[in-house]
């Protein structure tokens, strides 16, 4: 018991770590946006957090992939980055994850100026924000197998 | 008697004219017999005599007959008459009488024997009549006189009749003018109107000379010559109340005559020559007010009197009657009882207007108050109005500061400003707070809510103050506390916050512990709250929430001023610490809304300080756990559940169609997904009732399948409703969307409660306007 009391304890923190963070572009990692997918995870869909937040991080690589190959081109096709963005942003707002789609806002603003090194710039950003956003959230779901696997249950943090 | 005399005198007559008679027959006959006797013709003088007998006869025969008839004229006129038949043989004896006189008359010269012998029967008769009246007269005599006697008796009884009518009469005209003294007297309550109307009418109905009242003065050691009848104004005379006469007069409550020489009697300069009249002096019981008892009416509670004097007329020889003097007690008593009337009467005026003032004066004072407190309130709530505008204005900008970048001596500035603004706004909500709970205006917002939630926000909400403080705060809910209670979850949280920030801020290390129960009914009663009656019932209980710190402690002193505003400790911790002094007079005054009692227990200085309140809170139905049950891992679904509900979603985008689809799922619906516009149009069917589609995306615009959606579905009950996902919010788009027969538009991204508001308001309306 006092295993997972620590384990919970724990993942309280660490849970609460994602929504606040005391660093410089006071930012969390994730919003609100990602409380509401937990509220949607029961019995029926035990799994569903982790399914959409996998499928989340597939789309993203694919995305940051394909904005990468077209803004290597020589002649940059703005409009289809923009779009690729603009599905980056929608996925990201989906699933709540906060930083990812604050940088989406400032790319997009680049691509409509047509500011190769700003886009890049950003890309650099996105990528980065979305791979801490996966480390922290693979942590997440790791602790959420461990108390499950010692018995407890996943505590609700409000 | 005369008129036997008369009778007898008669029987004598005819005697004596019988023997004549006798004697003339004899003569007569003698005569015949012998023509030439010896006896010569007769006299002269004879012939006279017989012609005067003659005369008397006839006379006599006359009354006797004429009698009987008057006697029977006279006794048929009158009504009664007891002897009748004495009356007949009386007319009898009379009428043969007077027959016998008659025919005596044809006597006097020669008759026939016929006529002798008529007379001879009539006589014979009569003889027996007269002995038979005679005879009977010894009877009635007697019942005559005795008659006689009894109209005298009758007379005299009639006399005395008279003489008690006569008493009666004048003790009726005595009771008569008592009630009309009386009356005059009790016909007004002002008390000199009593007492000269007494004098006057009592003057007037014994005819007095004068009459006067001597009143005990203020001192009760003298009497005051206060009304008299005929002088106007009597100078104040006065006699020392000691005098051996008006003693011997208020002993008795008889009126009793004094002499004229004494000094309350020598009231007017000596009028008469020969005789001052006669002068009586009555006491008169005036009533204390103060010593006013019910139960010792009138006797032993009046010791003092006033004197009445009453004259009479000098000269006059008159004397004061018993039926007078009875009348001036009568008086006496009756003014006594019409003054104290008078008394009370005025006692009661004075009540009533002493009560009047005070009434005025206290609806004076409790409409100043009201305008006092609403011009206090209108000033408040103008005041608390102008200061928030400013104050929300320097917290929103303040904290959209701290949004951008700064430098970090910027920062420091800006969430000082914050902190402070965010206490100052504090401050202005306590203050317009505390004068609603005063004026009994707040009201508790009662709701279902989860108990437990609101002690985990409290602890978060102070747990970084209490890490800083490096304090540790621990949490105990005892397992018999309900998840769900019913009542005012703001101002339940309000007031564990107040007292959990307390006990950190008077706490400078340590720790600090919450602990919550339901208090039962031994725990209820408290020895600090004796007028604390906790009635547990079945939909209410009562929690029990003690929090405890090692901090400072306070003063067993200062625990009667914990409560009141605005009063403080003077100690160096709490001046540091901030805070106005109003939080914990909030509290108490929520607890108390809340039917409950809040207290702090300390063992004094630097002992720490352990804060309790208990609050009455109402237990949830069953029927309304499901509700609230959102949120939580429970099997069953939310609030609203659209079961079986086809539902269409459009999105090309992966992962918010996975998330939309979840949503939808969540809620019961029976969701299908379509990641092109396409496949939409070649998948929709009148089977679904609604189509989410996201309106960003290649190919053909979403406005587009709206309007294919509108050609294929003609009829307006079978077509779909049309729902817009947009991450745009400007109104031209919104625009756009109405223009091309959009139901509805949601902004992304959706959260739960969102997704369930629209689908209600679509379902219900068929319309959803704003959902952004």
């Amino acid at each position: 018991m006092d295993v997972v009391g620590q384990l919970q304890r724990q993942f309280i923190d660490y849970t609460a770590s994602l929504y606040r963070e005391v660093s410089v572009s006071f930012l969390g990692y994730v919003d609100d946006q990602f409380t509401q997918l937990q509220k949607l995870q029961d019995e029926s869909s035990p799994d569903f957090v982790v399914e959409v937040i996998t499928l989340f991080f597939d789309d993203c690589e694919k995305l940051i992939n394909n904005m990468a190959k077209a803004m290597e081109q020589q002649v940059v096709d703005f409009k289809q980055v923009d779009s690729h963005v603009h599905q980056l942003k929608g996925s990201s707002s989906s699933v709540g994850a906060m930083r990812v789609k604050n940088t989406c806002v400032a790319f997009r603003t680049c691509c409509e100026a047509q500011n190769l090194e700003g886009c890049l710039r950003c890309l650099q950003q996105v990528n980065h924000d979305y791979s801490l956003l996966k480390n922290k959230l693979q942590t997440l779901f790791r602790l959420e197998q461990q108390i499950l696997a010692a018995g407890g249950s996943i505590p609700m943090v409000e | 008697m005369f008129e036997v005399f008369v009778w007898s005198l008669m029987g004598l007559v005819d005697c004596y004219i019988i023997c004549c008679r006798h004697v003339k027959e004899g003569v007569s006959t003698s005569i015949k017999m012998e023509s030439c006797n010896c006896i010569e013709p007769q006299w002269p003088a004879d012939e006279l005599l017989m012609k005067y007998q003659y005369i008397s006869d006839f006379f006599i025969a006359l009354a006797y007959f004429s009698i009987p008839l008057e006697l029977i004229y006279f006794v048929k006129k009158s009504a009664v008459f007891p002897y009748r038949w004495v009356l007949v043989q009386f007319g009898a004896f009379i009428v043969l009488c007077g027959a016998t006189h008659l025919i005596n008359l044809w006597t006097f010269s020669m008759h026939s024997r016929t006529v002798a012998v008529v007379m001879t029967t009539s006589k014979v008769l009569t003889a027996v009549v007269s002995c038979a009246t005679a005879l009977m007269l010894v009877h009635i005599i007697p019942d005559l006189l005795s008659v006689k006697t009894r109209e005298l008796f009758l007379k005299n009884k009639a006399a005395e009749l008279d003489r008690e009518m006569g008493l009666i009469r004048t003790q009726e005209e005595t009771g008569r003018h008592v009630r009309m003294l009386t009356h005059e007297i009790r016909s007004t309550l002002d008390r000199h109107t009593i007492l000269k109307t007494t004098l006057i009418e009592l003057g007037r109905t014994l005819a007095l000379e004068e009459c006067a009242l001597w009143m005990p003065t203020r001192t009760g050691l003298e009497l005051q010559l206060s009304y008299t009848l005929r002088q106007q104004n009597p100078v104040g005379y006065t006699v020392p109340i000691q005098l051996p006469v008006i003693n011997q007069v208020f002993s008795s409550n008889r009126a009793m005559k004094i002499s004229p020489n004494c000094p309350v009697a020598r009231l007017r300069p000596l009028q008469g020559k020969y005789m001052p009249g006669e002068v009586v002096a009555v006491r008169v019981p005036l009533l204390h007010l103060s010593n006013f008892q019910i139960n010792d009416w009138p006797e032993l509670s009046t010791k003092r009197y006033a004197l009445m004097v009453l004259m009479l007329p000098a000269d006059s020889a008159r004397q004061w009657h018993v039926h007078e003097l009875e009348l001036v007690e009568v008086v006496a008593d009756q003014v006594a009882v019409a003054l104290s009337h008078a008394a009370i009467l005025e006692e009661s005026m004075r009540a009533r207007d002493l009560l009047m003032e005070q009434n005025i004066a206290l609806d004076l004072a409790r409409r100043e108050a009201e305008t006092a407190i609403r011009a206090r309130n209108d000033f408040l709530a103008v005041m608390n109005h102008e200061m928030r505008t400013p104050m929300h204005a320097i917290i929103a900008l303040s904290s959209l500061l701290q949004e951008t970048e700064l430098t970090p001596e910027q920062r420091l500035m800006v969430e000082t400003i914050l902190k402070s603004s965010n206490l100052l706004a504090t401050l202005v909500n306590d203050v317009l707070d505390l004068s609603r709970l005063e004026d009994g205006s707040l009201q508790l917002e009662l709701g279902t809510y989860n108990l437990h939630a609101v002690f985990r926000e409290v602890l978060n909400l102070i747990k970084p103050i209490a890490s800083v403080k490096k304090l540790m705060i621990t949490l105990n809910l005892a397992p018999d506390l309900p998840e769900y209670a019913v009542g005012d979850e703001k101002r339940l949280m309000q007031t564990l916050l107040n007292v959990v920030g307390n006990a950190v801020k008077f706490s400078k290390e340590g720790s600090v512990s919450i602990t919550a129960f339901v208090a039962k009914s031994e725990s209820l009663r408290d020895s600090r709250a004796p007028d604390f009656f906790p009635v547990p019932s079945e939909n209410h209980f009562y929690l029990r929430v003690q929090v405890k710190d090692s901090g400072a402690g306070i003063n067993p002193q200062d625990t009667p001023k914990l409560f009141t505003k605005f009063a403080q400790n003077q100690t160096l911790v709490t001046r540091n610490s901030g805070g106005s002094g109003l939080g914990l007079a909030i509290c108490k005054r929520f607890v108390n809304l809340m039917e409950g009692h809040i207290w702090l227990e300390s063992e004094g200085l630097g002992k720490g300080c352990t804060a309790i309140f208990i609050v009455k809170l109402g237990i949830p139905e069953h029927s309304n756990d499901s509700k609230l049950a959102f949120g939580q891992k429970m099997s069953g679904h939310g609030q609203t559940n659209f079961p079986g509900l086809k539902v269409l979603v459009m999105d090309d985008n992966s992962v918010s169609r996975s998330v939309t689809k979840g949503l939808l799922v969540h809620l019961g619906c029976d969701v299908m997904v379509v990641s092109s516009s396409e496949e939409c149009l070649r998948v929709i069917s009148q089977e679904h009732q609604v189509v989410f589609m996201d309106v960003c995306m290649p190919g053909i615009d979403g406005y587009d399948v709206a309007v294919h959606i509108h050609e294929k579905f003609t009829r307006r009950h079978e077509r779909p409703l049309i729902v817009a996902l947009t991450g745009n919010t400007d109104k031209v788009t919104k625009e756009n969307f109405m223009k091309v027969g959009m139901d509805g538009v949601i902004l992304k991204p959706v959260s739960l409660e969102k997704m369930r508001s629209v689908l209600l308001d679509l379902l219900e309306h068929r319309v959803l306007f704003e959902a952004m």
